[in-house]
């Protein structure tokens, strides 16, 4: 005999049903348990450093740290209108000279007072997508080559395997002579610190892209390419026609995981090639000390984390534009 | 009949780690200009690696495959292919998969008549209302429609169908095949289908090309069907000559060429093998 235990039906709470189906319910439903991790992480975060104390006093909790950040923004606001003030200044004292002396040829010189954090974080976004660029400029052709021929990926290959796990300090030192000795000018358009960390980054974000570069184009089913070959494309045509956007997915998964090592990296080569970025920011505040150095750290990390995201968040939102597969799931 | 293809001694070895393997051996078939011929045969006999050897994708071995007067050595679109699983590049729409062969196929064309071309081979299929449809967004029917297109808009000298209908169910496929025998009879091209359906074959072809089993398969028999076009399923389904044909067909491949063994044969077979064993 079959016996069917019927379980009540639980409910904690119920809803009259439009303020339950109303859509500002289901994203707070939806907001809800990233928030509880949010809160229950902050609860920790502040009972943890409330405990450490380092030479440099007590470990920042949220409430410093959010002090800080405060902090910062002033600062960058202060220094802009100290920046404002002094091409005032200038424009003055031009102004009564030229009045003075018609003949006279007005000078501006730039403002050349400490960067500020925000400025520091546009210096570390400009440096790792010149940095990206290089790299996916290489990859890009390179994992097509590899994907197209056996013999290239053969060859490349060993090359790939030697070099995808090498630490960016341990290529920093070199890249730093290289840059010095080769990049000589009298009038440089670039510091040589934002080229050393550029290449710093290229070197070391080239391999995902690479290799997914060459997976995808390898993958690319054979009834494809014999369509090719039968309206016998050239191999430019093949390339362009056929091969890239078979492969733009993972060409672009590759770029994603690229950018991010890129901009982990990026943080560890402007410290040691002194890059006026985010990376010398935690450097310069380290070496310097204060009380309140650990908390503005910890600024940079969070403001880190927060771009890396970021940018990961944008390079999906290209891929969800230019993927002509809508149907694979991308996170 | 004038020779249009011929395929003379055409063999076909594959390396293996045990040594070359033999997978075709002697075709010899010579087709006429607009002809309709369907190969037929088990899985795994060798009817892919023939129409390969026409497309070009594959060299033979042995012998070759001359198309009005030249040797066949590399792919090319006077011999188009029509793939399986339609092929068709997921990332153009119906009419940009034509336009793509119609732009590397009919160069002496200015863009408005390209233009009316890539529409003209889509009317053929039945597919100008949904031209502007991504491969993804149409039924498996209405893809290899499109890809019957595209291998058209080549203005092939032989047209090449792997399977065409394989994939989908029954009904689009009858719907299919009567949009190909329209095609057949308005162009005239001369067709190479693969196929594994009798009724199909039957149906579609001037000749049935029936091939042995692999390895070293060849061609079994040639069966002509002189029966009068245009052809119609139902009048057929009751036609004496029709279902001769069928019978032929299905002897071939179900007496002559069996694959399987019955469950029954095999089961006695086992058992007899069994008993010594056991005594």
């Amino acid at each position: 005999m079959n016996r069917t235990a019927a379980l009540q039906k639980v409910t904690f709470l119920k809803l009259p049903a439009p303020l339950a189906n109303s859509a500002w319910l289901a994203a707070l439903r939806s907001a809800m348990l990233p928030l509880i991790g949010l809160t229950l992480f902050l609860v920790f975060w502040n009972i943890a450093a409330k405990n450490i104390d380092t030479s440099l006093g007590q470990f920042p909790g949220p409430v410093q740290v959010y002090q800080q950040s405060v902090n910062l923004w002033q600062e960058h606001q202060a220094e802009q209108q100290k920046a404002e003030a002094f091409y005032e200044r200038q424009e003055e004292r031009n102004a009564r000279r030229v009045a003075a002396d018609p003949d006279y040829q007005p000078k501006i010189r730039p403002y050349t007072g400490a960067p500020t954090f925000f400025e520091q974080i546009w210096t570390s976004l400009y440096t790792v997508s010149v940095g990206f660029f290089i790299a996916s400029l290489v990859a890009v052709p390179v994992g097509i080559l590899c994907g197209l021929s056996k013999s290239a990926y053969a060859a490349i290959n060993p090359l790939i395997q030697l070099f995808k796990p090498v630490s960016p300090l341990a290529w920093l030192p070199l890249v730093t002579m290289v840059v010095s000795a080769v990049y000589v000018s009298d009038d440089p358009l670039f510091s040589k610190s934002f080229l050393t960390s550029a290449f710093t980054v290229a070197l070391c974000c080239l391999w995902p892209t690479l290799i997914n570069t060459a997976v995808g184009v390898s993958g690319i089913p054979g009834d494809l390419v014999n369509v090719s070959k039968v309206l016998r494309l050239n191999a430019l045509s093949h390339v362009v026609k056929i091969v890239l956007p078979a492969s733009i997915p993972m060409i672009f998964t590759g770029l994603r995981l690229s950018l991010g090592i890129g901009w982990m990296v990026l943080i560890a080569a402007e410290m040691l090639a002194q890059n006026p970025g985010l990376g010398k920011f935690v450097w310069d505040e380290f070496q310097n000390g204060s009380s309140d150095s650990l908390a503005r750290i910890m600024v940079a990390v969070l403001v880190i984390g927060a771009i890396g995201f970021f940018l990961d968040r944008l390079m999906l939102m290209l891929q969800r534009k230019v993927s002509w597969d809508k149907s694979i799931n991308l996170r | 009949m004038r020779k249009h293809l011929e395929l003379t001694q055409v063999g076909i070895e594959f390396p293996t780690p045990k040594g070359p393997f033999v997978a075709l051996q002697d075709v010899n078939l010579t087709i006429g200009k607009g002809e309709f011929i369907s190969l037929i045969g088990h899985s795994g006999c060798g009817k892919s690696t023939v129409l390969n050897i026409v497309a070009g994708l594959y060299q033979a071995t042995t012998g070759g495959a001359i198309l009005e007067g030249k040797e066949v050595n590399e792919p090319g679109p006077e011999r188009a292919v029509v793939f399986q699983n339609h092929s068709l590049l997921p990332w153009l729409t119906a009419y940009q998969n034509v336009e793509l062969a119609v732009k590397q196929t009919c160069k002496h064309m200015d863009k408005a008549q390209k233009h009316e071309w890539i529409l003209h081979n889509l009317e053929l299929v039945h597919m100008t209302h949904a031209k502007d449809k991504l491969p993804g967004e149409i039924s498996g029917g209405m893809k290899q429609r499109v890809g019957i297109a595209r291998a058209l808009s080549m203005e092939p000298q032989v047209l090449l169908m792997d399977e065409p209908f394989g994939a989908l169910d029954a009904l689009t496929r009858a719907h299919l095949q009567d949009s190909l025998m329209e095609i057949h009879a308005e162009l005239g091209n001369t067709v190479i289908m693969i196929t594994h359906d009798v009724d199909e074959a039957v149906l579609l072809s001037d000749r049935i090309v029936m091939m042995t089993n692999g390895p070293e398969a060849t061609i079994g028999e040639i069966l002509d069907i002189s029966l009068e076009r245009p052809r119609n399923r139902i009048e057929l389904a009751d036609d004496k000559q029709y279902n001769h044909y069928r019978h032929e067909v299905l002897s071939f491949l179900y007496e002559k060429q069996r694959k399987v063994e019955p469950v029954a044969v095999k089961k006695s077979q086992q058992q007899a093998a069994a008993k010594p064993d056991a005594a």
